[in-house]
This record gives structure tokens, sequence and C-alpha cells, in this order.
């Protein structure tokens, strides 16, 4: 079942919501732990409503609106969210507060935000939109069950097209707390330099990305996105690239119909060897792209990786940043996104022009 | 042709039983799983609880593992539950065609809100950070029982079992799985507890589904799994069939966060969209296991939409919250596990704690239990924060 890309939304640590810009300008970051840059959100929300956010709620909402106008969609048919973490500082505010109140006195908005498909649920109260709504909270997985979910609403014929996001936020606490178990480099690194610090963990970060999926194509479509696969940790290289190699057959393809391998490097050397493995056993000599080192690594940074790759095949261009190998694609017609959170789940994506 | 879905194993721990036939005998005895709190370290004694009667020790012995750190007690729920419906089935786990769908809405946070403070200053309870998430009880549930295949978890509020349900059923029609186990866990939190304290919609002497002076939920704590498997899977290794999943439904009540639409908007619809999968009547409905809170808003909605949606011909409707608290993220796939138990058995379960009639509405919950009850056709609603509601039909 093909899915038509017919709209995207993304903000990011990189001046990412003006679908009209590429990549422009830059952002570099000094900090192991990125936040995004914020839009004006009063272009995209009400005043009023805004206040009543918090972050992840307004990056989302926001992110999922430039999508559906992108799109030229009022209402989709269908609203799906993965978030590995949901609303961390709300999270963290509620738990702070029952622990310091000493469970006396409490304000329940921190806790009603604290719901994972909060979010979610906000789309559909901002767009009155009644349609389904689900939201997946899987580790690696979150944003690929929900673009599988999506898939699988227009295979089934519930919805002509549908709404499909990945986000999570960071914070403060989430960077230590996550940093005790060695997710984060220990010296502080440049953003753009994560490659080349050859150290183990990655640099966090966090982001909101959707896409509008269509099941019918039309003239302004992005591309389409060919199939998905995910997969918990293989238990050796060779699995990997087995499914890997699977997947492309899957889709009557070799390794040579890729263009572009877009990749998670993380900048983590723990991690990054299977990334290199995959290029040099399976696409030796491959023009190569990655993205972490402008998204930061976290649950959904995968979505990050399809947004990437989506405006890549729109672009017909890698712009300079984001390029891995020296060698750079002629024609882009398929792009394999391959990624994996810390080796415990890993995904496929193919998208095609 | 679609592949049509059966329900070949339940597995439940509730406050009512710690296991399905402990389960059973409680709705059949009209034992309510409700009390004061025991296990959870909490100030707010005065509040009622539906407490799964077992500390976490205890719960070790039940899921057949030795006790260890970086087990939490939602994890430890789910592999009870989970582990008795794959028992129950008879079925072989392994093989990249069985999945897994769990779903949770506290996971971790009952051992975070215990040691964040360590999390932020020390490297002592590290082992529960890795905990924290809502996939972790997913993946404990997996390694157990050794499942390779797909896996996810989903987590929309109140409705998150329910769903994980109708994902299984959808994943199999549309034959990418030859079975699914599905379901949701879900264990007490000093941080949920505080959180509908403080939205002040906790009952002071339990909940009261669909009475007229009911006065908020009661919480619980719980799992419910349930394996589906395709018509192929069950006719090829002659399996016991339980019942069929015939229809299902979510829908967006796009109103409030934690309110529902006074008139029930999105309940009626993922009741009609559900009676629509297979072109059900509205008549099919022997009785409906509804979410029914206790909470004056749920209950109103609730009944409201029961009424547009079959008029002066309502089915026998009961919720079953007064047995097993309001388990949250398990609650959907635990009365689903309930419908499964009503049809296998043709009992209908009561609507316990129910004394005067809602003003507003034109039916009232049924309140005896009755054997050679009559019912083939069940439907199960499950509506959760953020407007996210479901229902579910099973047929004998």
């Amino acid at each position: 079942m093909h899915a038509y890309i017919k709209g995207i939304g993304y903000l990011s640590p990189q001046p990412t919501w003006d679908n009209s810009l590429f990549l422009e300008a830059v952002k570099s970051h000094h900090v192991n732990n990125m936040y995004c840059l914020a839009p004006d959100y009063k272009q995209y929300i009400r005043p009023i409503a805004l206040r009543r956010m918090s972050r992840l709620i307004r990056m989302g909402l926001t992110s999922a609106l430039i999508s559906l106008q992108d799109a030229g969609i009022d209402k989709p048919g269908a609203i799906v969210t993965g978030t590995g973490m949901g609303c961390v500082e709300d999270t963290e505010n509620f738990l702070t507060s029952v622990a310091a109140n000493k469970e006396e006195m409490l304000t329940p908005t921190a806790f009603i935000r604290s719901t994972h498909n909060t979010v979610g649920a906000h789309i559909a109260v901002h767009l009155k939109c009644h349609a389904y709504n689900f939201t997946y909270v899987h580790r690696g997985f979150s944003f690929e069950s929900a673009l599988a979910d999506g898939r699988l609403l227009l295979a089934e014929n519930a919805a002509d097209d549908v709404l499909v996001g990945g986000l999570d936020e960071t914070s403060e606490h989430h960077y230590i707390i996550t940093g005790r178990l060695n997710y984060w480099k220990v010296k502080k690194t440049h953003n753009l330099e994560l490659l080349s610090s050859k150290t183990p963990g990655s640099i966090a970060g966090e982001g909101a990305a959707f896409f509008v999926l269509g099941k019918v194509p039309g003239v302004n479509d992005y591309g389409k996105l060919l199939d998905l696969d995910m997969f918990a940790r293989p238990e050796s290289e060779e699995i990997l690239h087995s499914r890997i190699l699977t997947f492309l057959q899957g889709n009557a393809m070799q390794a040579s119909d890729i263009d572009l391998l877009l990749m998670g490097y993380s900048g983590d050397v723990k991690f990054d060897p299977l990334y290199e493995g995959v290029s040099e056993k399976i696409f030796p000599g491959k023009p190569e792209a990655y993205f972490k080192h402008l998204s930061g690594e976290y649950h959904t940074s995968s979505a990050a990786g399809l947004w990437y790759g989506t405006r890549i095949l729109q672009m017909q261009y890698v712009p300079e940043v984001l390029m891995k190998s020296t060698t750079s694609p002629g024609k882009i017609n398929n792009i394999l996104i391959y990624n994996n959170f810390r080796n415990e789940q890993h995904s496929l994506m193919l998208i095609s022009t | 042709m679609p592949e049509r879905i059966f329900v070949t194993g339940i597995g439940l721990i509730t406050a009512a039983g710690k296991n399905v036939p402990e389960n059973e005998h409680s709705l059949r005895t009209g034992h309510s799983g409700i009390g004061e709190v025991k296990f959870l370290n909490t100030v707010h004694k005065e509040i009622p609880v539906a407490e799964v009667k077992h500390d976490d020790k205890a719960l070790f012995d039940l899921a057949g593992i030795p006790y260890r750190e970086g087990y939490t007690r939602t994890a430890l729920l789910g592999m009870i539950a989970a582990g008795e419906a794959m028992q129950n089935a008879g079925a072989d786990p392994g093989g990249p065609r069985t999945g897994l769908i769990s779903a949770t809405t506290v996971g971790g946070m009952v051992k975070s809100e215990n040691h964040y403070f360590d999390f932020l200053r020390n490297d002592e309870s590290n082992i529960y950070i890795g905990t924290h998430d809502c996939g972790d009880s997913t993946e404990k549930i997996a390694r157990r029982l050794g499942i390779h295949g797909f896996r996810s978890t989903i987590s929309t509020a109140c409705s998150s079992s329910l769903n994980s349900i109708i994902l299984g059923a959808r994943l199999i029609r549309a034959g990418k799985l030859d079975r699914a186990l599905v379901g949701g866990t879900d264990a007490l939190s000093r941080f949920t507890l505080n959180g509908f304290n403080s939205l002040m919609i906790l009952d002071r002497e339990g909940c009261k589904p669909f009475d007229k002076n009911r006065n908020g939920l009661t919480l619980g704590e719980g799992a419910g799994y349930l394996v589906l498997e395709s018509e192929t899977e069950v006719r090829k290794r002659n399996a016991m069939v339980l019942a069929e999943v015939t229809g299902w439904a979510n829908a967006n009540d796009a109103f409030h966060q934690t309110a529902s639409s006074p008139e029930g908007t999105g309940a009626f619809m993922a009741m009609e969209k559900a009676l629509e999968t297979n072109h059900i009547q509205a008549d099919a409905i022997d009785y409906i296991n509804a979410h029914g809170t206790g909470t004056i808003n749920n209950d109103l909605s609730e009944g409201r939409a029961i009424e547009k949606l079959f008029g002066d011909r309502i089915p026998r409707v009961s919720s079953t919250k007064a047995y097993t608290g309001h388990t949250l993220g398990a609650a959907g796939s635990v009365e689903a596990v309930f419908s499964v138990v009503s049809i296998v058995r043709n009992v209908l379960i009561p609507n316990m704690h129910y004394r005067d009639q809602m003003p507003e509405l034109h039916f009232a919950p049924e309140t005896e239990y009755k054997e050679e009850a009559g019912i083939r056709t069940v439907i199960t609603n499950s509506f959760g924060f953020g407007g996210n509601n479901s229902s579910l039909i099973l047929k004998g």
C-alpha cells in the first residue's frame, strides 16, 4: 500500500517550520541537550489558547497545523501520534508537586497534560475532528507504530487521508536522568561535530514532525512512502543486513536501486558502527546522509529522518550539512531511511518520488 | 475475504481476583474488590481504592519469576494476566506472526515516583530509570512469554487497552498477523490517585455507576489480556474459540481534555461505527458492558449516547467498575474479558452499588446476576481523557 505524502510540518532545533526554506540557515548548538527553536506561535494558534498549552502541546499542534495547511486539508480522516515519553515537563511538574505538597492542595492542570494522548487530543479539539485518534508509546517504535497504523487505515479504506506525527520533548531533568544511563556525551560537543567526536553517547534533542498521508496520488505530492519495517535488536549484524535486503526485495528492489541512504548516526561510538556496517556491506560507495546532528537523539527522531528524506525528495538535492559521504547523488528517486534507537528498536522506511 | 478474528484465550488480574476463575467467582457472588488502601504508600487513606490483593513480592510468585529489582508492579500485573491468556489459548507465542499490543497509562511511574529524587541526584536507583516509560511493561511481557514478533504500546488514557484489542483485530483482519496477544496493564500510583483527586472525581464511598447519587470513580489496578487469532490459524491448530470479535471503532469527542460532551457525541459515534464494521443491527446487541465509571459526567453522557443509539429498545446494561474499580489503561481489556465471560457462561453480570434511578435517563442498569441470560452479542465501551472513545463488539 503506497501512502502519498501530501503535507509536512516540523518543529526542531533548526528553523524547519517554513516549508519554503530548506536549511538555508543552520543553527549551531553548543550544548548536548538541544531544544526546539520556537516559531511565532501566534501565527498558528490564538493567544488565549496558547497560554493554556505547555511546550510539547504547542510544538505538536503547530507542526500538525502546518502539515494540514501544506496538504490543503481542514480535517484529516484520522489522527495518529507517536511519542516515547509524552509531555515530560508536565509529568515532572506533577510528580514534583505531589512530593513537595505531600499530596495535598494540588491543581490538576499538569496531571491532565501528562496523559500521553494529550497532543493528539488537542489536535482533535482544535480541528473539531471526531475521527479515529490513537497514540503509540513504544520507545523507538512510537513513530513507526503510528506510521504503520496510518498506512493500515488507508489500506482499510477507513480514511482518505491521515495525519501522522512523531513528537517528544526534552527537559533539564530528562537530560540528567537519561544521562545516568550513558545516553549522552560527557564532554560538551558541538552539534555539527557530532560524528567527528568519536566518543560514547549522543546529544539529546526533541522535535515534532507531522505528515499528511493520502491514498490517492496528486500533483503536489512530495513523494510516497513505499514501505515500512520495524524490528527489535537483531542478534547479529548479518541478521540486520539480511533484514534490510529482504525489505528491499519485498519492494522489488536491490541495493543499486537506492539513490540515497539516510541513516540515524547518533555520534555514539557504541552504535554508529551498525550504520557503518550497513553502508560498507550492503551499499558500498552509495551517497549517504544523516540528520541527528540537527535533530538530536530521542525516541521519535526517526520522524525527523522522514521529514529530511521527504524534503530531499522534493528538492532533489542534499544540503551540504546533511551529507555524510563525499559522493552526492544525481537524480534522487528512492531513499532508504534506516534508524535504530540505541540498537533496541530498528526501523526502515522507503520513500520514493 | 478478510480474516475473521477469534478470541482463544483470556487472562485477568484485578482487585476482584488474581486470575479469570477468581474474578468469575467475584462476579457471581457480588464481591467487590474496593476497600481501604493497603499497599500503595499514600496519605489519602480516606479514599477507597480497588487494589490487587497481593504485594509486589507475591506478584513475582504469580508471574513465575524470582524476585529481583527492575520490575514494576505494572509490568508484573501485565506478565501475570498475559501469561494466563497465552496459557488459556494453548498457543505457541514464538514466530514472527505472533504480535503483542499492550497498553498502559501509568507505566513505570509506580517506581519513578519513589525514586525520582535519586534519579536526579545519584546512581542508586538507575535500574528504574529504564522502567519509567510505557514500553517497558510491554517489553517485559514479550520477553517473559517469548514473543519475538511485532510489539507496540498504546496510551490513550482510559480507552488504551480497548484500542490495543482494536489494533490487534485490524492487524489480523489485514493478514499482517496470525495471532495477537492484546490488552493492557496499570498499577495504582500516587501520581494517578492524586491526579484524579485533584480533579475531584473520586467517590469517597466507592463508585456507584449509573446511580442518581453517584459522585465519582474509584481507582483500581490490574491487567487484562486476550489472545486473538485468525480463522485460518484457529482451524490450523484446532483451537477452542471463546468468542468472535465482530465490530470495533474509535472516535473522538473533540470537546474537552477531561470532560465528555453532555450529549455523548464521541460515545455515540464509537458505538454506531462499531456496529457498522460488519453491518451488525442494533437489535442484535444483547448486553452493553458500559464504561460506567460513576462520575457524574461520564454516566450521563454515556447513558444519553446509549439512548440515542438504541432508542426504546435498549439492551441490558451494566458497568462492572464496582467490582474492579477503574483500572484506567487496563479497563478496556479487563471488561472485554468480562464480556467474553458473560458470553461463554451465558451470564448477566450486574451493576453493583446502584440504588436510585438517574432522572435524566429512561433506563436503569441490571442489578441481578442471571444465568441462562441469553447473552450472545455484547458491546463494551471504554472512554478516556482527550475525548478518546472506543467500542468493541464480541459475539458468541
